[in-house]
C-alpha cells in the first residue's frame, strides 16, 4: 500500500446519515420564502433592500469576526449568519434605514452570537438580540410601520400606518370601545393573507405556517414549540376574551395579529437556542405563550413576542436541567 | 409490525452479500487464535510449542466462570505460543498453528444428516455447550452458557433468538437462516430445554422476507417455535431493544435480561449449539461476510476461527484500489483494522471494505442543540451532554447522567448533523467510569 | 426641599440597617480559618496545577498548615525555595528534592518511524490509545496528539510539527506532573535536573525484541546491551527489551550516546563534540 493511501482506522460508527448542519440551515431558508414573497408583495422594494442588507451585513460580520478575531476557518456557508440575517429583517419595520440595519446585524452576530464562541453556544437568539436593541435604542423608527400595498415602491419615505395591536393597544388606553376599535383593523381573512401594517415577515399568517409545515415535514422542527405557544395564546386571550369581551380581544385577533406566528415557527424554535427535550419545549412554549399575551393586554408594549422568546431563552439551561428525556429500563415493574 | 417504540436509526442496508450461498473458504497456511476471542478472562493454552492438533481439539481451557475453550480450527503442528497483535494492534497471547492436512477429532460427527431430538437433559446441554467454547456469535463474544445458566431464584419465560441482523451490510445471520433454517430451530429446542422454557420466538427484521417465510413453514413442524416479523431499525439487535420489541417488557437500567425473564441468543449460536450437542462439534468455524461498495464480489464464508483476513479478502477478488477502511464487523459497531494479518476470531460476522470516499469522519462543528442525538438514543440518554461531561473529564456527573446505560449502537454519531464525536467521548467516559466503579469496590 | 430631607433620611436608614444586617450575618457565620494557611498560600506560586497532589495551592496550604511535618508535602513548581520559605512561615521543617524536568521519552518522528494507518477520531491521546496501538508499527509510541500540551499549566509542552512529537521547554517546566499522568503510554518522565539542564536518557519506550523494535522504528531501542557494558557507572540497566538510564548515577559522561546503534539515547544541551573526541571513544570501545 502506498504512503497516501493508508487504512483509516476510527471508532464506529463508519458509516454517517445524510443531515448537515448547512442542510438545516438551508432549509429554514427555504421554508422563509413564503413570507418574503408575501413580503415583497405588500412591502416591495422596501422589504427587498432591508432583507438585502441584513442578509449582507450579518454575513460579513461573522466573516470578519471569524477571520480577524477567531481566525478561525469560514462558516460563512453553512448558512447561520444567512438565516440570521433574514429572521433580523424579518423582525424590523420595511422602511428601517440602512445603518440602523448594520447596527442590528452587528449587535445579532458580533455580541449575541459570536461572543459567545459562535454558532451552537449563544443562549439566545441572536436576529431577536440585535431586533430588541434596535427597538430600544430607535423606538420611534422601529415602531414607524409602513402601510402594506401603499408603500410598495417606496423604502425611507413610505407612508406609515399603525399595526393592529398598536391600534388596540393605543385605543384602550384611550378609553375607547373594543368594538369600534375591530372597525379599524383590517379583516381577518385580511390579515390571515398579510395585508397589514407590521414588520415585514411577520405580516402572513397564511405563509408563515406553510413554511412551518415544510419544516416540520422536513424535520427541522417539531411541532412541540409552535403548539405550544400558540395553544398558550388561545387559551390565555381566550379566557379573557370569555370573561369579558367588550374588553379583550378574541383568540383569533391574537394569533393573526403581530409576530405571535413568526415567533412561534421560526424565533422560538431556534434549536440552539431552545429546550432538547419534547416536555421542555412544551413547557419553554408555554412560557412564551403566556409572557406574551401578558405583555400585550397588561403590559405598556403593543407587542412582546420578542421579550418573551429571549426571556424564555434565559430559561432553557434550567429546563434542560431538571426535564431529563425518560430513560430505556426507567420502571422496575414490567408488563 | 413490531419494533422498540424510542429512538434508532435506519441507515443505507447496503446487503450486497444476501443473495451469495455460504461457501467453504479453503483452509490456510496457518493459523493464529487469540487466546482472548470472548468476553471475560483469556483462556490458558494447554498445548506447546511443536504438538500435533487435530481441529476440534481442545487448545486453551476456560479459566473462570466468565470464559470459554478454545478448540484448534485445524489439523497441525503447534509452530510457537507468543503475543502477537490483535485487531487493536496491541500485541496479546496467540498460538500459532501451522496447518497439515485437515484431520478432524473422531468424535465430530462430519455427516451432513439431521440428528433432531438428543436425549439430553438441561444441566447435560449446558456442560457440553460450555465444554465446546461457544459464545455469543452476534459480535458481543459472551459465553452462552452462562447466559443458559439461570441464577437462582430467576425464572427464564422466553427465549428470543436474534435474527434481526440490523447491521447494514452484514448478511452472515441472513444466509445462514435461509441455509440451516432446520438446524437453527433443534439449536433453539436445545437452548429452549436448557433453559426449561416452553416459548420460543425467532426476530427477524422485515427486509429479510425469504428468511421468514422460510422459518415460518419450518416452524410449522415446532410448534413451541414462532417467527416475529419486525420493522427494520436500527439497532433492533441490540438485547434490551429486541426484548421490548417482542415482548414489551423493559429490562431496568443495570440489570439482565434474565430479570424480566428473557433470554437472547442469537442465529448463530443457535446453530452452534446445534452442531455442538448433536454432532459434538466445538465452534471452531463460522460464518462471515466479505462485502463492500466498491468489491465486485461479495461473498458469504464458512471460515475457521484464526484464519486471516488477508486471505477473505483475497479469496473475494482482492482489495479494491478505493479501499480506505477494512471493518471488522458491521459498519455501526464495527472496529476499524489497522492491519490486515489478524486472524478471523469468533465474533468476526463481517469484514467490510469501505472506500476511500466513505472512509472519513466529516469535519466537526459546534453542537447545534438541534437534539437528534436525543431522539435517536434507543436508550434514552442524552448523548450530547455526556459528551460534554467527557470532555470535561467529569465521570461522577457522567455515571449519574447513566453513561453505563450505553450499549455503544453509534445512532448518536451517525445522525449528528455537526459530525461530532460523541462516541467517542461517552466511550472513553464509560472506560472511565467502570475505573471508578471497579477502585470502589475494592 | 422637604423630598430631599425625606430622601436622605429614608437612605440612610435603609443602609444602616442593612449594613447592621450583614454585620450580624458575618458575626453568625464566621468561619475560623487558621491565619497560616494565608500565609502559606501567599508563598505558593498560585498556579493551581495539582502537581501537588491536592485541589489547588489553597488545598496544599491546608494540608501543610495541618500537617505534623512537611515531610510528605512538596510543591514541585516552588521547588525547593518555595519549602524553605512555606517551613519558616511554619516553623516546620522542609524536606529538599532534586529539582526535576520532564522528557519525552519518544524521537519517533515521521523519518523515522512510518506511518501505517491514519487515525480519525476524537484528537486526544486518551481516546485514541483506548482504540488501537498508534498509527504506526510500534505500539508503544508517542500518538502526537497531543494530550500532554493540553494538560500543561505552564505552557511548557508544545508540538513539534515537523517531527510530530512535543517538546518540553526545560525553563517553563516545573514538573508538576501533569502530562505525566495524561500520557496514556507513560512517556513522560520526570528526570533529575542536571547542570545547564544537560540531560541523557533513553528516547524510547518500546518494550519489543530487538528486531521488531527495530523494524517499527529506526530509532528504537533493541537491547543490544552495548551501552550496559560501556557505562562505567552501572547507570544502565535493560528490562522488558528497553534500557533505561538511571539519573542519579548518571554521570553524563556521554559515552553511552556514541555507542548507541540506533541512536535512540539522547543528549541535550551539550556542547557540540570535537570529531576527534567521537573517534577516540568509538575506538576505545572497538579496542574493549
Amino acid at each position: 500500500m502506498s504512503a497516501t493511501n493508508l487504512l483509516t482506522i476510527s471508532y464506529s460508527p463508519h458509516q454517517f446519515g445524510s443531515e448537515s448542519v448547512q442542510k438545516i440551515m438551508y432549509r429554514v431558508l427555504i421554508a422563509m420564502v413564503p413570507a418574503f414573497a408575501v413580503s415583497l408583495i405588500f412591502f416591495g422594494l422596501g422589504a427587498l433592500a432591508v432583507t438585502s442588507i441584513a442578509v449582507v451585513s450579518c454575513m460579513s460580520f461573522e466573516y470578519l469576526i471569524n477571520r480577524f478575531m477567531f481566525k478561525a476557518g469560514s462558516t460563512l456557508w453553512n448558512g447561520s449568519a444567512a438565516v440570521t440575517g433574514v429572521l433580523l429583517a424579518f423582525n424590523v419595520p420595511s422602511n428601517l434605514p440602512v445603518w440602523m440595519i448594520i447596527i442590528g446585524s452587528l449587535v445579532a452576530i458580533g455580541i449575541a452570537k459570536m461572543s459567545f464562541g459562535g454558532l451552537g453556544k449563544n443562549p439566545f437568539n441572536p436576529a431577536l438580540v440585535g431586533r430588541v436593541f434596535l427597538l430600544i435604542s430607535f423606538p420611534v423608527q422601529m415602531t414607524s410601520w409602513p402601510k402594506a400595498i401603499e408603500s410598495r415602491f417606496a423604502y425611507l419615505d413610505a407612508a406609515t400606518g399603525a399595526t393592529p395591536l398598536a391600534i388596540l393597544k393605543e385605543g384602550i388606553k384611550n378609553g375607547q370601545p373594543l368594538s369600534d376599535l375591530m372597525k379599524e383593523v383590517p379583516g381577518y381573512a385580511q390579515m390571515f393573507l398579510g395585508n397589514m401594517g407590521g414588520s415585514l415577515g411577520e405580516i402572513s399568517a397564511l405563509a408563515l405556517i406553510i413554511g412551518g409545515l415544510y419544516l416540520i415535514l422536513k424535520k427541522v422542527i417539531t411541532w412541540h414549540i409552535p403548539g405550544s405557544i400558540l395553544a398558550t395564546v388561545v387559551m390565555f386571550t381566550g379566557i379573557l376574551w370569555m370573561i369579558d369581551p367588550g374588553k379583550y380581544a378574541d383568540p383569533l385577533f391574537h394569533l393573526l395579529a403581530g409576530g405571535i406566528m413568526l415567533g412561534a415557527i421560526f424565533m422560538a424554535t431556534d434549536m440552539v437556542t431552545s429546550p432538547m427535550t419534547p416536555v421542555g419545549q412544551i413547557i419553554f412554549g408555554a412560557g412564551i405563550g403566556l409572557i406574551t399575551c401578558l405583555i400585550r393586554i397588561f403590559g405598556s408594549y403593543p407587542e412582546g413576542v420578542s421579550f418573551a422568546i429571549l426571556i424564555m431563552n434565559a430559561f432553557v439551561p434550567l429546563i434542560d436541567k431538571y426535564v431529563k428525556p425518560k430513560r430505556f429500563g426507567e420502571e422496575l415493574k414490567n408488563g | 409490525m413490531k419494533t422498540f417504540p424510542k429512538g434508532g436509526v435506519h441507515p443505507p442496508e447496503n446487503k450486497k452479500a444476501s443473495g451469495s450461498a455460504i461457501e467453504v473458504l479453503p483452509l490456510p497456511k496457518s493459523v493464529r487464535i487469540h487466546l482472548s476471542q470472548h468476553l471475560g478472562a483469556p483462556a490458558e493454552p494447554i498445548v506447546a510449542k511443536g504438538d500435533m492438533v487435530k481441529a476440534g481439539q481442545l487448545i486453551a481451557k476456560s479459566t473462570g466462570f466468565i470464559s470459554a475453550n478454545i478448540h484448534s480450527p485445524v489439523s497441525g503442528i503447534v509452530q510457537k505460543i507468543e503475543p502477537a497483535p490483535d485487531s487493536s494492534g496491541y500485541k496479546r497471547p496467540a498460538i500459532f498453528i501451522d496447518v497439515q492436512g485437515d484431520e478432524w477429532m473422531e468424535t465430530i460427527d462430519r455427516s451432513p444428516n439431521l440428528i433432531k431430538f438428543p436425549d439430553l437433559n438441561s444441566e447435560e446441554i449446558i456442560t457440553r455447550i460450555g465444554r465446546m467454547g461457544i459464545v455469543g456469535l452476534g459480535g458481543a463474544t459472551f459465553p452462552s452458557h452462562v447466559k443458559i445458566t439461570v441464577p437462582k431464584g430467576k425464572k427464564a419465560e422466553i427465549l428470543i433468538i436474534n435474527g434481526v441482523e440490523c447491521e447494514p451490510y452484514l448478511t452472515s445471520d441472513h444466509r445462514l437462516m435461509l441455509e440451516k433454517g432446520e438446524e437453527i430451530l433443534v439449536g433453539t429446542q436445545l437452548l429452549m430445554k436448557a433453559l426449561r422454557v416452553n416459548k420460543a420466538v425467532i426476530g427477524i427484521e422485515s427486509n429479510k422476507p425469504d428468511a421468514i417465510s422460510h422459518l415460518s413453514t419450518l416452524c410449522a413442524r415446532y410448534p413451541d417455535i414462532r417467527v416475529e416479523t419486525l420493522q427494520v431499525k436500527y439497532p433492533q439487535g441490540g438485547e434490551k431493544q429486541l426484548i421490548k420489541a417482542i415482548t414489551g417488557r423493559e429490562v431496568p437500567s443495570g440489570r439482565l435480561p434474565i430479570d424480566v425473564g428473557a433470554v437472547v441468543h442469537n442465529v448463530g449460536t443457535a446453530f452452534a449449539v446445534y452442531e455442538a450437542i448433536t454432532k459434538n462439534k466445538p465452534l471452531f468455524e463460522r460464518i462471515v461476510t466479505v462485502t463492500g461498495k466498491s468489491m465486485e464480489r461479495t461473498a458469504n464464508y464458512l471460515v475457521r476461527i484464526g484464519t486471516p483476513v488477508t486471505e477473505l479478502i483475497e479469496a473475494t477478488g482482492g482489495m479494491p484500489e478505493d479501499t480506505g477502511k477494512v471493518i471488522n464487523g458491521g459498519p455501526m459497531m464495527g472496529q476499524a483494522l489497522p492491519l490486515l494479518d489478524v486472524p478471523v476470531t469468533k465474533g468476526t460476522s463481517g469484514i467490510v471494505l469501505m472506500p476511500v470516499t466513505e472512509s472519513n469522519r466529516r469535519t466537526t462543528m459546534n453542537c447545534i442543540r438541534c437534539s437528534r442525538c436525543n431522539s435517536v438514543c434507543a436508550m434514552g440518554l442524552e448523548p450530547y451532554f455526556l459528551m460534554s461531561l467527557g470532555e470535561a473529564k467529569r465521570w461522577d456527573d457522567m455515571e449519574q447522567a447513566r453513561v453505563m446505560d450505553c450499549m455503544e449502537c453509534g445512532s448518536c454519531s451517525y445522525t449528528c448533523p455537526s459530525g461530532r464525536p460523541l462516541l467517542d467521548y461517552i466511550r472513553l467516559g464509560k472506560n472511565s467510569v467502570n475505573r471508578l466503579i471497579r477502585s470502589r469496590s475494592k | 426641599m422637604n423630598t430631599v430631607v425625606i430622601t436622605i433620611i429614608s437612605l440612610s436608614v435603609i443602609g444602616s440597617l442593612s449594613g447592621f444586617i450583614l454585620f450580624l450575618i458575618a458575626r453568625k457565620f464566621k468561619v475560623f480559618e487558621d491565619p497560616r494557611i494565608d500565609d502559606v498560600e501567599a508563598v505558593l506560586p498560585g498556579a493551581n496545577c495539582g502537581g501537588c497532589g491536592y485541589p489547588g495551592c489553597r488545598g496544599f496550604a491546608e494540608n501543610c498548615v495541618k500537617a505534623e511535618s512537611l515531610d510528605a508535602l512538596f510543591c514541585p513548581v516552588g521547588g525547593n525555595d518555595g519549602m524553605v520559605k512555606i517551613a519558616e512561615a511554619l516553623g516546620k521543617v522542609a524536606v529538599t528534592k532534586d529539582p526535576t524536568v520532564a522528557v519525552i521519552r519518544c524521537s519517533g518522528s515521521p523519518d523515522h518511524r512510518t506511518r501505517t494507518t491514519r487515525y480519525d477520531s476524537a484528537a486526544t491521546c486518551e481516546i485514541a490509545s483506548g482504540l488501537f496501538s498508534g498509527d504506526t508499527a510500534c505500539s508503544y509510541g508517542c500518538l502526537g496528539l497531543g494530550d500532554c500540551v493540553v494538560v500543561c499549566t505552564f505552557d511548557a509542552i508544545h508540538m513539534n510539527p515537523v517531527t510530530l512529537l512535543p517538546e518540553v521547554i526545560d525553563e517553563k517546566c516545573t514538573s508538576c506532573g501533569a502530562c505525566v499522568k495524561a500520557c496514556p503510554k507513560t512517556i513522560v518522565e520526570l528526570r533529575k535536573k542536571s547542570k545547564k539542564d544537560r540531560k541523557i536518557f533513553v528516547s524510547c519506550v518500546n518494550q519489543d525484541k530487538g528486531a521488531a523494535a527495530k523494524k517499527a522504528c529506526s530509532v528504537a531501542c533493541i537491547a543490544c546491551k552495548v551501552c550496559v557494558k560501556t557505562c562505567e557507572f552501572d547507570a544502565i540497566t535493560i528490562e522488558n527489551f528497553l534500557a533505561y538510564i538511571d539519573p542519579v548515577k548518571c554521570t553524563l559522561c556521554r559515552k553511552c550516546v556514541s555507542v548507541c546503534p540506533t541512536d535512540s539515547i539522547l543528549e541535550i544541551n551539550f556542547p557540540p563534540r570535537k570529531v576527534a573526541e567521537v573517534e577516540t571513544v568509538v575506538s576505545e570501545i572497538q579496542a574493549n
